[in-house]
């Protein structure tokens, strides 16, 4: 699998239009022939495979968005990246596990990205966040507001999939559902 | 306007599904009353949140979901640094090296203790005789006085043999404790070739004294000893001699002390540059005035010329002892030296009668 990546590695570009133009198979290609770098960072730096899953993830999620907000200035390579990243996150994980013995072993040249990483931070702890409010939020309203907001479904399909008699009962409950995820997402720290 | 007319509204305006007017209207709304330009700022950032939430959510499905096709397992095999081949060997093997390595160095140190080259004492060897060896070297044809070949006792043979001298006139004889060491029985053979059973009454090994008592009743009184015992510790340089039996008839050899004390800085011996042999243990160390110094016993086997005999107050100190551990009463030494003011051949003439051959006898 992996000899059979190394010679299909996708051209950066191709990444960048394949995952602009929500190609499936840009992103899969991205994440198979990248990973294996990013596991021999973790497993060699006192992490475990589970651990390399984590952290690719986050990284490929951060590459992504950056390529949606269409603002990826290739000043490094896709790969160059991936791997910063991953070590950055990888040392910062080891810092909070209090594992870091001050010496990463390095396998690829990096570049400096921590505004990103500082970024994804955030994002993450806003989506942690709303994970938790909406678990918190109970049926019907979750999957009302999921499949409204979401995952775009009309006002009629929600009427008929929970049998709301008419469109204005169903608003009313999305309203109503909408203020108290709002409360509980702002009530957490 | 109700909340949740205006929520819907909200919706409307940002979804883009407002009519002209009213989308004019709704925003003449905004720039009035800043308290719904705020809701409306608010809702499009929860509801931007929402949204990107489930897109992270499908995202990392998706991704879960090609992960799920990589095979980690072979990927991490090769992931893995190889260490050269002499790390790995040591990471898989190391138990088993350590073991082989402890038992090597404790077979070395084993051996070593064996062999004795671990002793402080390296090279020390106590001066008794073994017979044994003198019996072959008599077959090698080095010595002509072939009669003397000890006779083997029944159940025990005579082993070993060094020199005793004479404490007292009526028999106490001072010798050394490894020349009687290992005995089942002892005898003392004075000048005149007569043997008489000894028995043990006092010894101690760590100044290396042991003190015999002839029980033969053959035995007659010596009458007094000639010389005296000297309390005090003798001065270095001081000439001192000996006189005892390495071979089988006596020996004399002189020299001076060459050091007060011993191996290592060991205070109970003097170094002595009197040349010694297998035998002469236990024998007498005099000075020229004719007082008993020491008592000879071991030299160096890797220094020429290093001889070692302890200092008679440790001999003393034994006869002291013996009077509190043993029935037989303190000794009386005797303080007339009749030694001193003759010559050195007439000394030993005289010490003759008062120094005797010690033979061990032990079991095979």
């Amino acid at each position: 699998m992996n000899k059979e990546s190394k010679i299909a590695t996708p051209t950066d570009s191709e990444i960048v239009f394949g995952i602009l133009n929500n190609s499936e198979s840009a992103i899969k290609r991205l994440y198979v022939a990248y990973f294996p770098m990013v596991l021999q960072l973790i497993i060699n730096n006192n992490g475990t495979p589970d651990d390399a899953k984590d952290i690719y993830q986050e990284a490929v999620i951060v590459l992504y968005n950056k390529i949606k907000k269409g603002d990826f200035e290739l000043n490094s390579k896709l790969k160059t990246f991936l791997y910063s990243v991953c070590r950055r996150l990888w040392l910062k994980r080891l810092n909070q596990m209090s594992r870091y013995g001050g010496d990463l072993k390095d396998f690829q040249e990096y570049v400096p990205v921590e505004d990103e990483v500082e970024d994804q931070n955030e994002r993450n702890l806003q989506f942690s966040k709303m994970q938790s409010a909406l678990g918190m939020l109970g049926e019907p309203c979750k999957t009302i507001i999921e499949d409204f907001y979401i995952n775009n479904r009309s006002m009629q399909d929600i009427c008929e999939r929970f049998g709301y008699t008419n469109a204005d009962n169903a608003k009313t409950q999305k309203y109503k559902c909408l203020q108290r995820l709002k409360k509980l997402f702002f009530q957490q720290k | 306007m109700r909340e949740e007319e205006l929520l819907e509204a909200i919706e409307r305006y940002i979804s883009g599904n407002m009519a002209a007017d009213e989308r004019r209207a709704f925003e003449q709304l905004r720039l009035q009353n800043s308290d719904v330009d705020q809701r409306v700022i608010e809702h499009q950032q929860f509801v931007g949140l929402l949204k990107q939430y489930g897109e992270r959510v499908e995202l990392e499905n998706r991704l879960n979901a090609i992960h799920s096709e990589i095979d980690v397992h072979t990927l991490v095999e090769e992931a893995t640094e190889r260490p050269v081949w002499i790390v790995q060997l040591w990471r898989n093997h190391h138990s088993k090296i350590s073991v082989a390595a402890s038992i090597a160095i404790f077979a070395i140190l084993g051996t070593l203790f064996v062999a004795g080259s671990l002793s402080s004492k390296s090279g020390y060897i106590e001066l008794r005789r073994e017979v044994d060896k003198l019996r072959t070297d008599i077959r090698g044809g080095k010595y002509r006085n072939v009669g003397q070949i000890a006779k083997p006792a029944v159940l025990s043979s005579e082993k070993y043999r060094g020199t005793g001298f004479a404490i007292t006139g009526n028999g106490l004889i001072a010798t050394n404790f490894h020349v009687i060491e290992k005995a089942d029985s002892v005898y003392v053979q004075n000048a005149a070739g007569k043997s008489y059973r000894a028995k043990l009454v006092y010894s101690d090994p760590n100044s290396d004294v042991a003190i015999l008592k002839i029980t033969d009743t053959a035995f007659r009184n010596l009458g007094p000893v000639p010389y005296t015992f000297k309390k005090s510790e003798s001065d270095l340089a001081e000439s001192v001699f000996t006189y005892g039996f390495p071979q089988d008839s006596a020996h004399y050899d002189d020299g001076r002390i060459t050091q007060q004390s011993g191996l290592n800085g060991d205070s109970i011996d003097y170094q002595i540059s009197v040349p010694l042999n297998p035998g002469n243990s236990g024998g007498p160390l005099l000075d020229s005035r004719g007082n008993v110094v020491g008592v000879v016993k071991a030299r160096l086997t890797q220094q020429q010329g290093v001889y070692f005999a302890s200092k008679s107050s440790y001999l003393l100190a034994a006869l002291d002892s013996l009077a509190q551990d043993s029935t037989i009463r303190k000794p009386i030494l005797n303080s007339k030296n009749t030694l001193s003011g003759l010559t050195r051949s007439q000394q030993v003439k005289k010490l003759r009668n008062y120094v005797f051959l010690v033979k061990v006898y032990a079991k095979n």
